[in-house]
């Protein structure tokens, strides 16, 4: 669907209209990303992320298409492989360098892409659909780097398979032969690497798919905009060519700056010094942990060190070990019920005082604590301080996200996106952007909504 | 479109789309930024081009050294250059004078015995195991093996015999074995590439 | 009040009470129970910066200093080599170092590398071609660590990158060889374990490899230079920095070049973006 306003494809020459006939890709194309799409005029930065992170997604899928041209997923050779693409084939360096720090950045653009969805609760209705398909593809993601970093065979590579899988260990009575049946031994050896090497190259592939599920649910309601109000008239909307491309191919520039910077001068300061040891299935590294975007949930997994027991009879119900993977699956688990926790019907944090209270105060810094205890070696005061910051963690979503939501005055909002953008007046005289006179950009609740702020 | 509802089209879109006043004023920019996005993704191809062609460490086992001193006339050993065979024959002189008495003209690949050896060493024959016409090993090297109708080689693939000089003689193949560039590194070893 | 209202200061107060009791244990513990025991050998590690002036390859503008590479170059063969392996360096890589093609010929050929006998097909050693990587002293890890008391003398290729700032560490590790403080030794308890050799810049202050550079002029370096045991350190450390990542300097310059015209593209692209919404910015008064 889309908006009544929104321009239609309109094939000029005799050959494009030929294609439209048999095949419509051009005008699927300009409908999804083209004029075609109108989007909401005040849009800003945050709504960046979600084009960088189809575009990392291409990074990550070419570089790793090509080095799969060079790597042998044997453990005996493994490691070699890869040191052979650092030395040998030609720029092998830096596509490999490419591919570990286009993981990284990925990570970040799509915890930005999150973060931005927490704050204007792009979860909420009518797009709980676009909301549970990206919580999917996180957790591609995640399953994709993880195979991804075994696959150098270094000593964390080798170590990270052999915990990781020993996760699923902890679950009752089929847990052994699970994590028996998923290494296809009784160690990572060459039956896990080839595995994980097969999977690691067929998920991506499978993200791409969900992707564009994301995209088409996304082209239902349309975009969501900082000011949370639904589009109204055509004054709301912009087409997305060539007001959002231009500005995603600058946020894209930006990007690959910070990115280029990152491969060619610090490749490997966000990875561990120890994965340039070959694995050694003798000798376990003195601090294990995994790549810096799983701390958060790392720290959650180490955080539970008691069983559950009955109190008094010394009966457990649930082992440490199990708590602990309960716990981190759970906490990405509980973004699916995220629509249906905060019953809010305001969207934008902005509007929100308390709700923005709690994720400033709340939610923000558990989550920074929780990225830096993840990386810590487990001794107190880490584990203490992880225990806090996973009850919060939990409380937040479980407890204070429902409740906020019921208690919450919300401030009163803008009667229209083109009235939040240009003030009062925009919406009793023509809106025409540009001969608006007495636009008042000062009653907006934040400078940042500005499209050309 | 802005003709229809121009009270409610943001003017941006108008001046740039449309040119409203005929003139598209500093367009160069766009054209700017595209352009240079092009320049940037093309530049992008050549590493992942020049990932294809051979690795430093391939490259660098391009040399062979074969020693000839133990092959007897009329016989041939089958080594390796560059991960493909190669034949080193030493010709009996029956063998030249076979490969003399053809009339060069005659020939797909017209060459004489003398261009395809070193001076010196007219005797000692080096050649690609590779047969020109789609890159079958040809036979004839090892003792025994079928040496085609002219006593060289004969690639069983699609029927191309070669002769003494390893010149293609009869069948399809278009070239000659091509002879690789090598030298004598001591009165004994010869060094190929 | 209404219950509504009631029950949600209840959930609250319930979240703070949670809140609160998941730290007690830990607060506990941090408290009362026994203080974390370190051994005492964190009471001798120093951390070192590397060598004085740092390294040529420093930095985003460094470069190689292709006599200091010869330099370590020449440390690894006459010390290093006797019990490191270098196995991901070939030959045929010294002539990045300035080496010309000849001269990594030789250089190839001093060395014995694992072969077959061409004649009797039997394992043998044949003098090295530039094609070969370097040999490692030991036929497999069992005969390694038998000859070095169970400790494997780790392979050296990536020994700057397995290490956090691993040039600095090299450099750090080759002078930090000497005696405990004796005074603080007696006072703590502390000794190094027959076999094992004190080095301050070590994690655990006990290393298993003997002191490798422990006399001035140990190398008599080609170019004249002074081979003090910190100016061999250094050399080494660089020289391994290399075999680490041959491409450093390469990635470096290349990385000025790409951002420089990205800078270009970025602007171009700001620029256009400006101008495609300089319609859409309401005017201010």
């Amino acid at each position: 669907m889309s908006f009544a306003w929104a321009k239609q494809y309109e094939p000029k020459s005799a050959f494009t209209k030929w294609i439209d006939e048999k095949l419509p890709f051009p005008r699927l194309v300009y409908n999804a990303v083209g004029a075609g799409y109108p989007v909401p005029r005040n849009l800003n930065y945050m709504w960046n992320f979600g084009v960088l992170a189809g575009f990392c997604l291409m990074i990550q899928i070419i570089t790793g298409v090509v080095l799969a041209m060079h790597y042998a997923a044997n453990a005996t050779v493994a490691f070699g492989t890869v040191e052979h693409i650092m030395r040998n084939v030609n720029y092998g360096w830096m596509l490999r360098y490419a591919h570990a720090n286009g993981a990284s950045f990925f990570f970040i653009v799509i915890y930005l892409h999150i973060f931005r969805g927490f704050f204007y609760s792009s979860y909420k209705a009518p797009r709980e659909m676009i909301w549970l398909l990206g919580v999917v593809i996180f957790l591609l993601m995640m399953a994709t780097a993880f195979m991804g970093y075994v696959l150098p065979w270094g000593q964390m590579s080798f170590w990270g398979a052999q915990v990781i899988t020993g996760l699923f260990g902890a679950i009752p009575l089929v847990g052994e032969p699970l994590q028996i049946w998923l290494l296809g031994g009784f160690a990572p050896d060459n039956a896990a690497l080839n595995r994980f090497f097969s999977l690691h190259f067929l998920l991506p592939f499978v993200i791409a798919g969900v992707v564009i599920l994301h995209i088409w649910a996304l082209h239902i309601p349309g975009s969501s905009n900082p000011t949370g109000v639904e589009v109204k008239s055509e004054s709301d909307t912009v087409p997305f060519h060539p007001y959002y491309t231009s500005k995603d191919g600058f946020g894209l520039g930006v990007f690959l700056i910070l990115f280029t910077a990152m491969v060619f001068f610090l490749p490997n300061a966000l990875g561990h010094p120890d994965n340039y040891i070959e694995a050694n299935p003798l000798s376990t590294p003195a601090l294990i942990v995994p790549e810096w975007y799983f701390y958060p949930f790392y720290a959650i997994l180490r955080a539970f060190t008691g069983d559950l027991t009955i109190p008094f009879t010394g009966i457990v119900l649930i082992p440490a070990k199990l708590l602990g993977v309960i716990g981190m699956f759970g906490s990405i688990l509980v973004w699916f019920i995220l629509p249906w926790l905060d019953k809010s019907p305001v969207r934008s944090g902005h509007y929100r005082p308390l709700f923005r209270k709690f994720f400033w105060f709340g939610l923000v810094p558990t989550m920074a604590a929780l990225f830096y205890l993840g990386g810590t070696h487990a001794e107190e005061p880490y584990i203490m301080l992880s225990q806090f910051f996973t009850a919060y963690y939990f409380l937040h979503f479980l407890v204070i996200l429902p409740i906020i939501s019921q208690i919450e005055v919300p401030k009163p909002l803008p009667f229209s996106i083109t009235e939040g953008v240009l003030g009062k007046a925009a919406t009793t005289e023509a809106p025409r952007a540009g001969t608006v006179d007495g636009g008042d950009a000062g009653t907006l609740p934040d400078g940042s909504l500005q499209p050309a702020e | 479109m802005a003709d229809m509802s121009g009270a409610s089209t943001p003017a941006g879109a108008t001046d740039m789309l449309d040119g409203a006043d005929g003139v598209r004023r500093r367009d160069w920019i766009h054209i700017a930024a595209l352009s240079t996005a092009g320049v940037g993704g093309a530049s992008l191809l050549f590493p992942l081009v020049s990932q294809m062609a051979p690795s430093a460490d391939v490259l660098a086992q391009s040399t062979s050294e074969v020693d000839v001193s133990a092959i007897e006339p009329g016989q041939a050993i089958k080594t390796t250059f560059r991960k493909q065979p190669l034949f080193v024959r030493r010709l009996t002189p029956k063998e030249i004078e076979e490969a003399n008495a053809v009339d060069v003209g005659s020939l797909r690949d017209p060459q004489t015995l003398a261009e395809r050896t070193l001076v010196g060493s007219e005797n000692l024959l080096v050649t690609m195991g590779v047969c020109t016409h789609l890159g079958c090993v040809p036979l004839g090297a090892a003792a025994g093996e079928d040496r085609g109708d002219f006593g060289g080689y004969f690639c069983p693939c699609h029927g191309s015999h070669y002769d003494t000089a390893g010149r293609i003689r009869k069948g399809p193949a278009p070239k000659n074995l091509s002879v690789p560039e090598y030298a004598f590194k001591t009165d004994t070893v010869i060094r190929i590439g | 009040m209404s219950i509504r209202l009631g029950g949600i200061i209840a959930g609250l107060a319930i979240t703070l009470v949670l809140v609160l009791w998941s730290l007690v244990p830990g607060v506990y513990n941090f408290a009362f129970g026994p203080p974390a025991e370190k051994p005492a050998s964190y009471a001798f590690y120093e951390h070192g910066e590397g060598p004085e002036g740092g390294y040529s390859f420093d930095g985003a503008m460094g470069k190689w200093d292709v006599g200091q590479l010869q330099r370590g170059y020449q440390v690894y063969k006459e010390v290093c080599s006797a019990c490191h392996s270098l196995k991901f360096v070939a030959f045929r890589n010294l002539q990045q170092l300035g080496y010309t093609e000849a001269e990594v010929d030789a250089e190839a050929n001093s060395w014995t590398v694992p072969g077959i006998d061409p004649n009797t097909g039997e394992a043998t050693t044949l003098p090295g071609k530039p094609v070969d990587f370097f040999p490692s002293p030991y036929p497999n890890a069992i005969a390694a660590a038998a000859a070095n008391n169970n400790a494997i003398p780790p392979d050296l290729s990536l020994m700057t990158k397995a290490r956090h700032d691993g040039s600095a560490y090299v450099y750090d590790l080759l002078v930090g060889y000497g005696e405990a403080d004796p005074e603080k030794a007696a006072k703590l308890g502390f000794e190094t374990p027959p076999g094992l050799y004190f080095n301050k810049h070590f994690p655990n202050v006990n290393i298993a490899m003997p002191p490798p550079l422990v006399l001035d002029g140990q190398v008599t370096y080609a170019d004249g230079t002074e081979a003090t045991i910190p100016q061999m350190s250094a050399d080494v450390a660089a020289f391994l920095t290399w075999t680490a990542e041959p491409s450093l300097i390469e990635r470096k310059q290349t990385g000025w070049f790409v951002i420089g015209f990205l800078l270009f593209a970025t602007m171009l692209a700001f620029l256009s973006y400006k101008q495609i919404w300089a319609g859409m910015k309401p005017k201010k008064n």
